[in-house]
């Protein structure tokens, strides 16, 4: 740290310098006169061997961390006794199997509008990747939250810069440090990393801004009345002194968002697009009066059309796999992607406004898995809800459902029902429901994969409310 | 790490102002930082100004001024470092607009080149011994380019490069963006044994914003400055070989892309990048 730089100044440097402190505090004393309007503490350091101006109680571990991974070492540090230590615990550890936390202010948030980066030295016990480390995470609304991923740290002290997506936004912040990081890199054994002289700093070379929503991508999907949509990919990315660019996370509120028609769409501080009429709208952002790369055009048709709501039954009545009317088991998987079974099908389950439905695309055959055997022995039929959402149906156009049990003894049996052209519609949702003695041979007390197979005949189709009922 | 060299920086700049030749120079350019009130001069005592390009006249710059170097160099070559631009007099990639002179690299294939530039020159139309020779500048940034304002000996036909004479005013490399360099090129003292110096901006960058980039020039000594800060002198006692800056030299202006010296560009480099030059100004 810098006291022991100090040692090694000469004399002469001395006398220099101590004129120019004069000069700088003589021309900054008619400055801080008329600007003395700071409510909040401007301080930029949060680390240097002491924790700086955090107050007593700042240390808040992510639930499911071990709680005691971070200290103050007395022994380390990047020139000097002191660093904040990190122990990332083994992927074993009953105490929790990761280290992560905020380090939030006792008290007032900090003004932190006059850095451009928050700045630290770090090594590690080992060359390792850190998860996250990142700013702005105060377990309240974590509005200016900032993060930088997969962060390599080596063996020996390096100087590492996480730039602020915009300081005009910081004018009160009280998250200074958050880092979150396990063992995925270090096969499930545990590390330990330093953080020393960690500071928000003016470094006046984080420069040439280029924020992107969406990850920059230039995207066009349906969207349906009242089913919101979370804008994500939001990154902002300075060029640094090094000459390397420098990406990080930004959250929402770092950006302003616009619609070509907010009649048909319109996005708040928090990234959301609300949709509220049929129609056509262009979403885009800017960040610093800087625009984003990327954009989100969507093509609202209506409200969503769900599957019908299934009949209030006797709990006792019903083994429910996907529903959300009924309580249903948990999903291992929605699309095993057996591609290298000649698989095409993409897509799996998508949350519609709290509702989950499940979405097929370029449909051959996909199948969805429990993550526990299903017994539906006591369960005289099957109910699942189709909507095949093609422009229309051809002769020879079927889609086939394959149950497949899993027993106990490893054996597996199969059995399939085939629903012909003739009982789909394009465009609107059928229920598929048959008794069990349809599925002649399957092991119903066992079962595991739920197949959809339409060998491309039908190719885009949407699922819901699969149980099996008495 | 590319990112640890921040806190070095400091120690340097002790260094380089120590290098300077008398405490009384050194009080001004200390005071100059303290206060950081105007653009004064005081590093600069050659006053008559002999020649000036304010680009204040839309268009193509002043032909009274400028002419141009076209191609890949006499050899074909990029100019001798493998430089990877073809260089034009087209629009693109020069012109005079709202009050500035812009050269601008483009990423085009042309004339078999992956990039296309300009390099202005005064051969033949503004050429001096001495005197001071300045330009107020904003660089392009980004791994790759390499911009520079400088100077070569009128005499490079009859006495081969570098017995004729290199001044570098100002060269820098896009991916190193508050860092540039002066050098003088002579024979025993030329590419990439040239007598140089680097100057490392304070928390700020050459891209961001405009910076004075100049030299003053006499027998036996070229003082090389930046703004307000005079970071170094290079005298006949510095250099290996003969002293060759005796006679008339002329101005080039010119922003190379990749080759032996910055690399190539990479992913992370965004074109087009434009030299923006505010004015170009020549004392005697």
């Amino acid at each position: 740290m810098k006291i022991k730089n100090r040692k090694h100044i000469n004399l002469k440097t001395i006398c220099s310098l101590t004129l120019v402190l004069v000069l700088l505090y003589s021309c900054e004393r008619d400055l801080s006169d008329d600007a003395e309007f700071a409510t909040f503490s401007t301080e930029g350091e949060i680390f240097t061997d002491t924790p700086v101006g955090l107050g007593s109680d700042f240390y808040f571990p992510f639930l499911g961390s071990k709680p005691t991974a971070f200290s103050v070492d007395d022994q380390e540090g990047y020139e000097s006794e002191a660093s904040m230590r990190v122990d990332v615990p083994n992927a074993d550890d009953t105490e929790g199997n990761f280290a992560g936390a905020i380090f939030r202010i006792d008290g007032v948030g900090r003004n932190l509008t006059g850095y451009d980066a928050l700045t630290f030295w770090a090594k590690a016990s080992q060359g390792v990747s850190i998860g996250e480390i990142g700013f702005g995470q105060d377990f309240g609304e974590n509005k200016f939250q900032v993060t930088r991923t997969n962060i390599s740290l080596g063996t020996n002290w390096a100087k590492y810069v996480i730039p602020i997506p915009d300081p005009s936004k910081l004018t009160e912040e009280r998250g200074m440090l958050w880092y979150s990081t396990g063992t995925q890199s270090t096969g499930g054994f545990g590390y330990t990393f330093w953080l020393d002289d960690v500071q928000f700093e003016r470094l006046g070379t984080v420069a040439q801004p280029q924020p992107a929503i969406l990850d920059g991508a230039t995207l066009n999907q349906d969207a349906f009345i009242d089913v919101p949509i979370q804008l994500t990919g939001l990154t902002q990315t300075f060029n640094l002194a090094s000459g390397s660019n420098q990406t990080v996370a930004a959250a929402p509120s770092y950006f302003t968002f616009s619609s070509t028609d907010i009649d048909v769409a319109n996005v708040n501080e928090l990234g959301v697009v609300s949709i509220v009429d049929t129609g056509t709208a262009t979403i885009t952002a800017s960040l610093g009066n800087v625009v984003a790369v990327g954009s989100l055009e969507l093509n609202v048709i209506g409200p969503f059309d769900f599957a019908p709501i299934p009949p209030n039954r006797d709990p006792g009545d019903v083994v429910s796999v996907f529903s959300d009317t009924y309580t249903s088991t948990a999903i291992e998987f929605f699309n095993g992607f057996f591609i290298p079974d000649g698989q095409t099908t993409l897509g799996g389950v998508v949350d519609v406004n709290e509702d989950e439905v499940i979405r097929y695309s370029e449909l051959n055959f996909v199948a969805l898995k429990t993550a526990n055997r299903v017994d539906a022995s006591a369960m005289t039929n099957i109910h699942i809800d189709i909507k095949v959402e093609d422009a229309q149906i051809d002769t020879g156009d079927f889609i086939r459902v394959l149950l497949l049990a899993q027993n106990p003894d490893g054996s597996e049996n199969e059995a399939f029902v085939e629903i012909p052209s003739a009982d789909l519609v394009a465009g609107d949702w059928i229920s598929f429901d048959r008794p069990l003695s349809d599925f002649s041979g399957v092991n119903f007390s066992s079962l595991s994969l739920f197949f959809f197979i339409s060998d491309s005949t039908v190719s885009n189709i949407l699922v819901d409310n699969i149980y099996f009922y008495k | 790490m590319s990112e640890n060299n921040s806190t070095m920086k400091s120690d340097n700049k002790n260094t380089r102002i120590k290098t300077l030749l008398f405490p009384a120079f050194l009080l001004v350019v200390l005071v100059m930082v303290g206060c950081n009130t105007d653009e004064t001069q005081d590093v600069t005592t050659i006053t008559n100004l002999v020649m000036s390009d304010e680009f204040d006249t839309e268009g193509a710059p002043n032909s009274a001024i400028w002419t141009y170097d076209i191609g890949r160099g006499p050899n074909g070559d990029g100019w001798g470092n493998q430089e990877l631009q073809y260089y034009t007099d087209r629009t693109e990639n020069v012109k005079v607009e709202n009050g500035f002179l812009l050269i601008t690299a483009k990423e085009e294939t042309f004339e078999g080149a992956q990039y296309t530039s300009a390099r202005l020159i005064t051969e033949g139309l503004f050429e001096q011994q001495y005197g001071r020779f300045e330009a107020r500048i904003r660089l392009p940034y980004g791994k790759g380019l390499w911009p520079a304002f400088w100077l070569l000996g009128n005499d490079c036909d009859e006495n081969i490069w570098p017995q004729c004479g290199e001044i570098d005013i100002m060269e820098y490399l896009g991916d190193s963006p508050n860092v540039v360099f002066g050098s003088a090129h002579g024979p025993g003292y030329s590419a990439g044994e040239a007598e140089t110096k680097e100057f490392t901006l304070d928390s700020d960058r050459f891209d961001t914003g405009f910076h004075i980039f100049g030299i003053e020039w006499g027998p036996n000594y070229i003082n090389y400055y930046v703004d307000d800060k005079l970071y170094n002198q290079i005298t006949p006692e510095d250099v290996p070989g003969e002293w060759v800056f005796d006679h008339p030299f002329y101005i080039i202006m010119n922003v190379a892309v990749g080759g032996s010296f910055p690399g190539s560009p990479n992913e992370e480099t965004v074109f087009p990048e434009t030299m923006v030059v505010d004015y170009v100004r020549v004392y005697k």
